[in-house]
């Protein structure tokens, strides 16, 4: 590749949304015919920079310019920049289940004349177009009659039926099992063959490797670097270092571990997937956490975190588990919420709005949620110490509130939050499994989420941490599991942690541990 | 950062929000006094007279029973098309029960609720635990209910019904303490206890929570929301006195809804009702046992659907194929007026009360002014529309 041929060119990328700045000067530039995949940590930029683009953010929302074949591209939508050829594909697929595969390569580009559909040119067009996939199946399969990983080619069908010249494919392999994977990178590495060149984002740097043919990283809204696979120095050692490569500010209280017994176990736990149950989703993962001791764990999108969380809390999530509960020494089920949230067991969901809270019911509600039992009597509510006690919490949690009487939805994102760890901490849990609490919050919040949460290690709670966040893990935990593909790939402790090892446990395929 | 700046307007922006919280409710009411006091006018004082205060009462019993059943059950987020069908239904096995099983009336009336029970029961479980959504359920048991009540009274009507059973929907209750002129004693006695035991909770409720120095309302505020409703009572007794006194169902429908209103908000089970139409997953995720909350909300709207079948079949004095017609209908659209919300979480059984008394009074006032009973229904259902579009844009406008 002596003479590079660019297809697009992106310069100056500059975008922010009300004062905060996501892209930052951003400059990306695309090879003709390449695999150009795009890197770096959740939060990096790389959506909002495919949203640009892809004209979802239309042309004057950012500054800087996008030259496309060489020409000034200004997209108003995303109508606009696939009639120049740019697709994306994103990570939940927008395939309609209930209608075959025909009908969905098609959609709002039907084979038509005045509004009639020819459905024989649909059909013979959809099946070159299968073939040129490599997918045997009947064209008037419904759609939900094939499984996830076909389901992302007939996506990438539907993309070279409206003529695409550039492809985006957002982790696409984030929800496929490794053969389907397999397949799919080997038709990505051959687009080039159909004229079509490749932009991909990906978390597995195993898969980057494989069919990248540049690389390059963004890290807090800015480019940081873009390496030439075919380089002898290109590793994922430096992808990773590029990806991480940020100091550790100062955001964390100040906290002295005082660890006591174990208290809470899991062995060999195993979750498929409760639509694709051939897959496994949580594998055989193992691990422990002591009395006053805040155990991390690290992964990225699609690791599996929450739902070995959410299947190990009640079965909220997942088919066909399997594995063992020990809390304190002693085998528990966990199989329901009643059962783990009378052996001590909260868990603080990631998605607060819609898992954690009625954004329509009251604070003081919305705190009791959980331990109601603990005011009522014969069935019957006291509303008054109901209400004394989420204004105890409205005053220990600092909830900016005028009232408890107030709904939770009209509160910012950190005091929602803050409602939320409430209403579990009535509970008197003695393990609190606290899924990404400082998503979607301000920094001042955050460091106050921070503190409590050292409060209930020292009162010597076994406290879980899942973030999607190194530097939170780094700065918070007293030991951190990574976990990829849905096994725990390490356990490291405080002082053994960086972000370097972390992030290459992170993005180890399991059969790297085997 | 945009903490510091979001921070001191947090109280402000919440304030215009309780302001119209307070509007909704209040609102409702204020729309039932307005469409009163407009009929008042228009039908020349016709409308409060003492026969047609009865009258509202009464005519209206089994709408306002149906509805306190249909609120809960919207809350929760489903719907109830059944109870019309299972009115006629239960109906007609009370008349069968006391007719051809020769069953003294008030086994009848224990038989008719316990049918009401199996139905509820029947459509608990499809709902619950299959989860068929309840709008299918309920659509499959208003024709299955409909067909079963022709199949028992074999396409005719039983007539005949004891004295005792008659007078649930349509009796009084006896002047026991005697007349002075022309108005009945009991009744007005009645009306005070119900005001003195109005400002005695209040009242109560108010000192156990200052006592606990929480926030109160202020006492001018308590006593006169004390004032008007205590007013309201005696002005709706004194007319009901100087017609045939109290009638029966007044005092069954104040206790139901006197005991529902308590459950949906002091009760555990309550408080799930809401949780479960607030977010279910929420509720889920928090240990409520949606399906059997869900389930006991089927069984309870079906024994207050067989109570609504008691009480039509004893004021028709017969039991006949057709009754309960559209009942359904009426009792959801009292639920919206009142200002529950079509996904689910919100809702009050005072606000579905009021919104039942909204529909009655226009049924009636239009009745009065001799309204085709073709427009009286284009009216009603304008009035649902606007009702609804009225809450939805109001949301709106405070934000979600």
């Amino acid at each position: 590749m002596a003479e590079r041929d660019p297809i697009l060119r992106m310069r100056g990328i500059t975008k922010d949304f009300n004062g905060v700045r996501a892209l930052d000067d951003v400059s990306l530039e695309v090879t003709r015919g390449e695999v150009h995949a795009i890197c770096g940590e959740n939060g990096a930029g790389k959506s909002t920079l495919m949203k640009v683009l892809s004209g979802v953010y239309p042309h004057g929302t950012y500054t800087g310019t996008i030259e496309l074949n060489g020409a000034d591209a200004a997209f108003t939508d995303i109508n606009a920049s696939e009639a120049s050829g740019i697709v994306i594909i994103h990570q939940e697929l927008a395939l309609n289940p209930l209608q075959s595969i025909a009908e969905n390569i098609f959609l709002g580009n039907e084979r038509a004349r005045r509004g009639v559909i020819n459905w024989d040119r649909t059909t013979i067009e959809a099946g070159v177009l299968l073939k040129k996939v490599g997918l045997k199946e009947n064209p008037a399969t419904k759609i939900f009659e094939i499984g996830v990983g076909k389901q992302q080619l007939i996506e990438i069908a539907k993309a070279m039926a409206k003529d695409v010249s550039l492809l985006i494919l957002d982790e696409p392999t984030a929800a496929l099992n490794d053969e389907d994977s397999d397949h799919l990178l080997e038709l990505i590495a051959g687009m080039r063959d159909h004229g079509i060149t490749c932009i991909l984002i990906s978390h597995k740097l195993r898969e980057v490797r494989r069919i990248a043919d540049r690389v390059t990283v963004l890290r807090d809204g800015k480019t940081i670097e873009t390496i030439d696979m075919s380089d002898p120095d290109a590793s994922e050692g430096r992808i990773i270092k590029a990806m991480v490569g940020r100091e550790l500010n100062n955001l964390f209280p100040p906290h002295e571990p005082q660890i006591g017994r174990e208290m809470f176990r899991v062995e060999d736990w195993t979750a498929y997937h409760p639509i694709d149950t051939g897959r496994i989703v949580v594998d055989h993962a193992s691990f422990n956490v002591h009395a006053g001791e805040i155990v991390g764990f690290a992964g990225l999108m699609g690791a599996g975190r929450t739902e070995l969380a959410m299947s190990l809390f009640g079965r909220l999530w997942g088919t066909n588990i399997s594995g063992r509960v020990f809390k304190d020494g002693q085998e528990i089920s966990t199989a329901t919420v009643d059962e783990a949230v009378a052996h001590g067991i909260a868990y603080v969901t990631e998605d607060r709005k819609r898992y954690g809270l009625n954004l329509i019911g009251m604070i003081s509600t919305n705190i009791s949620a959980v331990a109601l039992a603990q005011f009522a009597k014969w069935g019957i509510i006291d509303r008054n110490r109901e209400y004394l006690t989420a204004e105890d919490y409205r005053r220990s949690m600092n909830i900016k509130t005028p009232s408890v009487s107030e709904l939770v939805g009209r509160l910012s994102g950190g005091n929602q939050q803050k409602v939320v760890l409430s209403k579990w901490l009535v509970s008197g849990p003695d393990v609190l499994i606290l899924d990404e609490p400082t998503r979607g919050i301000d920094v001042g919040a955050k460091y106050e989420i921070y503190g409590l949460i050292n409060q209930l290690a020292e009162q010597g709670k076994a406290v879980v941490m899942i973030s999607s966040e190194l530097p939170e893990l780094l700065g918070m935990c007293d030991r951190i599991y990574a976990i990829s593909e849905g096994a725990i790939t390490g356990d490291l402790r405080r002082v053994e942690a960086t972000q370097e090892n972390l992030m290459y446990l992170m993005t180890m395929g399991k059969e790297e541990l085997r | 950062m945009s903490a510091e700046t979001q921070t001191p307007t947090e109280p402000a922006a919440v304030a215009p929000r309780r302001l119209a919280i307070d509007l909704r409710q209040y609102g409702i009411l204020a729309a039932l006094v307005a469409i009163i006091v407009l009929f008042e006018v228009l039908t020349g004082g016709r409308l409060l007279m003492p026969g047609n205060v009865n009258n509202l009462i009464q005519q209206n019993s089994y709408v306002l029973i149906l509805a306190i059943g249909m609120v809960m059950v919207i809350i929760a987020g489903h719907i109830d098309l059944s109870v019309g069908s299972v009115v006629a239904m239960v109906g007609a096995v009370a008349a069968l029960a006391m007719s051809e099983w020769h069953l003294p009336w008030w086994l009848a009336v224990l038989v008719a609720l316990f049918a009401g029970a199996l139905v509820g029961a029947w459509q608990g479980f499809w709902v619950a635990y299959v989860q068929i959504p309840a709008f299918i359920v309920t659509l499959a048991g208003m024709l299955l209910f409909r067909g079963l009540t022709l199949v028992f009274l074999h396409g005719g009507t039983i007539g005949g019904l004891p004295n005792e059973f008659v007078a649930i929907g349509a009796g009084w209750l006896p002047n026991w303490l005697g007349t002075v002129g022309r108005t009945d004693v009991l009744t007005m006695v009645l009306g005070l206890a119900a005001c003195v035991l109005l400002v005695v909770f209040q009242v109560s409720a108010r000192n156990a929570r200052k006592k606990l120095a929480l926030p109160v309302e202020g006492l001018i505020q308590l006593w006169g929301k004390a004032i008007v409703a205590s007013a309201a009572i005696l002005a709706v007794c004194w007319q009901l006195a100087n017609y045939s006194g109290t009638p029966i169902i007044l005092i069954i429908l104040a206790a139901l809804i006197l005991s529902y209103n308590f459950i949906l908000n002091r009760s555990v089970f309550g408080r799930h009702v809401y949780a479960i139409g607030g977010n279910f997953f929420a509720a889920v995720m928090s240990g409520v046992k949606t399906k059997r909350v869900n389930f006991a909300l089927f069984v309870n709207i079906g024994m207050l659907a067989a109570l609504a079948g008691v009480v039509s079949t004893s004021r028709a004095g017969s039991a006949v194929a057709s009754a309960g017609q559209n009942y359904e209908l009426d009792a959801i659209a009292a639920v919206f007026i009142g200002g529950a919300a079509v996904q689910g979480g919100v809702g009050t059984v005072t606000g579905a009360m009021i919104g039942g008394l909204v529909m009655g009074v226009l049924n009636m006032g239009l009745s009065i002014l001799s309204v085709d009973a073709a427009w009286q229904m284009a009216i009603k259902g304008l009035v649902l529309l606007l009702a609804v579009a009225f809450d939805l844009v109001n949301k709106r406008r405070g934000g979600r």
